[in-house]
């Protein structure tokens, strides 16, 4: 499992070093465009740009995901159960502290993790999730999500993402600076230089133009492969890839889109947190690979939860086109680790779409702070937190009941 | 002098190397035995939570007064078990129990209602998962320790500062399991 972290951490210097070097060469080749001579500038303008990205990427992340989702902490006494599963996956993760658990107040599905280092991590699902899945269905989701913070792909994906919001931003600036100038250069022309500015201007639109597109493409990748690998994570930490598939089948059929995602949140959500009406989304400039594709290959791993038996098991559902999924020291561990048999996922099927909406309303109610009240009729009172007095009459039939606060 | 000097060194060498792999053996002794901490906590959690487990189960349970005894019995002597291997045994039979137990509990749909039941439930449920999953993390590391006691030139030093060998933590009920299903609709 180590190799895989090890692995990753050395992909997260490899990519910023080589995106370093485009937001770099772009920087160089604009400036120069601008100012002959003046290359040297525009390599520190991309530095600078780079630095502040990162370092408000790093100072205000956590806060910023979780105060933009609306989420609510919540502890072992409101949610044991979600407490319960966090606690065994961080057993089977080896790791060194436990995450926060939030929930977060809405009735879609899906969930999410923040943290670059594991021992400050945070994890956090949606109200409709809890309301939705049942126990092992819940532990392949935190399996997921608890497997991108043992994988170091929050670290990686922050890299990932400041480089490319930097090359978007220097391609930007360039290229509205452009079509303000009308494309004059503001050194003194020559009928020498001319020939040698032309040259300039054309490589920098070229790489204006490209390199945000490829930056991305790269980006969209990388975090679809990240997916996968925390697919086949979870299933190692689990050992039971039904629970996840069938949450992810559950997921699938959900069509309430998360009201509060953007672009820069994606690759944290278990699935991507907008729902495709029709087509909005490619496959190239989507940060989840399809989900159909993804349960697929967790329903043929069979009796083995070994990372080589997903690996193969993903080339056989996408016909190899997506290369290897692992490192070749990966493959090293125990290829045979005993799947467990099936659990309860088949068979739990208890709750109508209307009454998934009532445990969601629910949850989100409580964590409003209102308070339930089961009356003797089989009524259950809600009470909300700005309603004064120590007892309610029960609408239905009538009697007093006291409020315990 | 020359000689003196390489002597010199070769013993510092050698010196150095003994302090190495002792110090090894003992980080992964100590690692053996905070793997087992984290088990023994979940197993005495599992005892803590059983008579609960009955006393809920008995007033809705009239007529299964056999099982609910040897859920009971199985823990009074797990409970017991002082070894790794003695351990493993007893709590192996302790699941068989529970297993059984829960397999009659489908029958009294009153019991399994019983919001306090419930909880129970989910705790129990908890602490098997948390067993299986600390079970891997201990006995990774009983492998390690082994292999160093067994495997030259370590093998010396282990005998040397009478470092033994650990017990694997074995669940047999594994090979029990049946394979699911494969699908590929």
């Amino acid at each position: 499992m180590w190799e895989l972290i090890r692995a990753n951490q050395r992909k997260s210097a490899m990519l910023t070093f080589m995106m370093g070097i485009v937001l770099l060469a772009m920087g160089y080749v604009i400036a120069e465009y601008y100012y002959s001579g003046g290359g040297f500038f525009g390599v520190i303008l991309a530095v600078v740009i780079w630095l502040i990205l990162l370092l408000s990427a790093f100072s205000g992340g956590n806060a910023l995901l979780l105060g933009v989702s609306g989420a609510k902490e919540v502890t072992r006494h409101e949610q044991p159960m979600l407490y319960n599963v966090v606690e065994e996956i961080k057993l089977a993760a080896q790791l060194p502290a436990m995450p926060r658990i939030y929930v977060i107040p809405t009735k879609a599905m899906n969930a999410f993790a923040t943290g670059r280092k594991p021992e400050n991590s945070t994890v956090a699902v949606t109200a409709g999730l809890l309301a939705t899945l049942n126990r092992d269905e819940l532990q392949g989701v935190i399996a997921h999500e608890m497997a991108h913070i043992h994988n170091r792909d929050i670290l990686y994906m922050t890299y990932a993402g400041v480089m490319l919001g930097a090359i978007v931003l220097m391609s930007e600036l360039f290229l509205r600076g452009l079509w303000f100038s009308g494309g004059r250069r503001s050194s003194r022309s020559s009928s020498s230089s001319g020939q040698l500015g032309l040259i300039l201007m054309v490589v920098a639109i070229v790489m204006a133009i490209l390199a945000p597109i490829l930056a991305q493409i790269l980006y969209f990748s990388i975090s679809r492969k990240r997916e996968y690998l925390a697919d086949a994570t979870a299933v190692r930490f689990t050992r039971y890839p039904e629970g996840l598939a069938s949450a992810l089948a559950k997921l699938s059929h959900s069509n309430i889109p998360m009201e509060k995602a953007n672009k820069v949140t994606a690759p944290m959500y278990i699935s991507a947190p907008w729902i495709a009406k029709g087509k909005s989304f490619t496959q190239l400039s989507s940060t989840h690979p399809p989900i159909e594709k993804r349960i697929q290959i967790l329903r043929s791993m069979g009796s083995n939860a070994s990372l080589p038996e997903y690996q193969s098991a993903y080339k056989f559902i996408l016909k190899g086109k997506g290369g290897d999924l692992l490192p070749e020291s990966a493959l090293k561990e125990s290829n045979f680790i005993q799947a467990k048999k099936g659990g309860d996922v088949d068979k739990a099927q208890p709750f109508s779409d209307k009454d998934k909406a009532r445990v969601a309303g629910d949850i989100i109610r409580s964590m409003a702070g209102f308070v339930f009240i089961n009356c003797a009729c089989g009524l259950k009172i809600k009470v909300p937190p700005d309603y004064k007095g120590d007892k309610i009459t029960c609408p239905r039939c009538g009697t007093m009941q006291a409020i315990s606060h | 002098m020359l000689t003196g000097i390489i002597i010199l060194v070769i013993f510092i060498i050698v010196v150095g190397v003994i302090v190495g792999m002792y110090n090894r053996l003992v980080r992964l002794r100590n690692q053996v035995k905070n793997a087992w901490a984290q088990i023994d906590v979940q197993l005495k959690r599992r005892h803590d939570l059983i008579p609960n487990l009955v006393e809920t189960a008995k007033g809705y349970m009239k007529h299964e007064r056999e099982t609910l005894d040897s859920v009971t019995q199985a823990r009074g002597k797990a409970q017991k078990a002082n070894t790794v291997g003695d351990k493993s045994q007893a709590e192996q039979e302790l699941s068989r129990a529970l297993n059984e137990f829960s397999l009659v509990v489908e029958n009294y749909p009153d019991l399994k209602a019983n919001v306090n039941f419930m909880q129970i439930q989910e705790e129990l449920t908890s602490t098997e998962n948390k067993i299986a999953f600390s079970r891997q993390a201990y006995n990774d590391a009983v492998l390690f320790i082994n292999n160093q006691i067994q495997m030259f030139p370590s093998n010396i030093i282990a005998g040397m500062f009478n470092f033994t060998q650990s017990e694997y933590f074995e669940i047999q009920d594994e090979k029990e399991r049946e394979v699911p299903k494969v699908n590929f609709s």
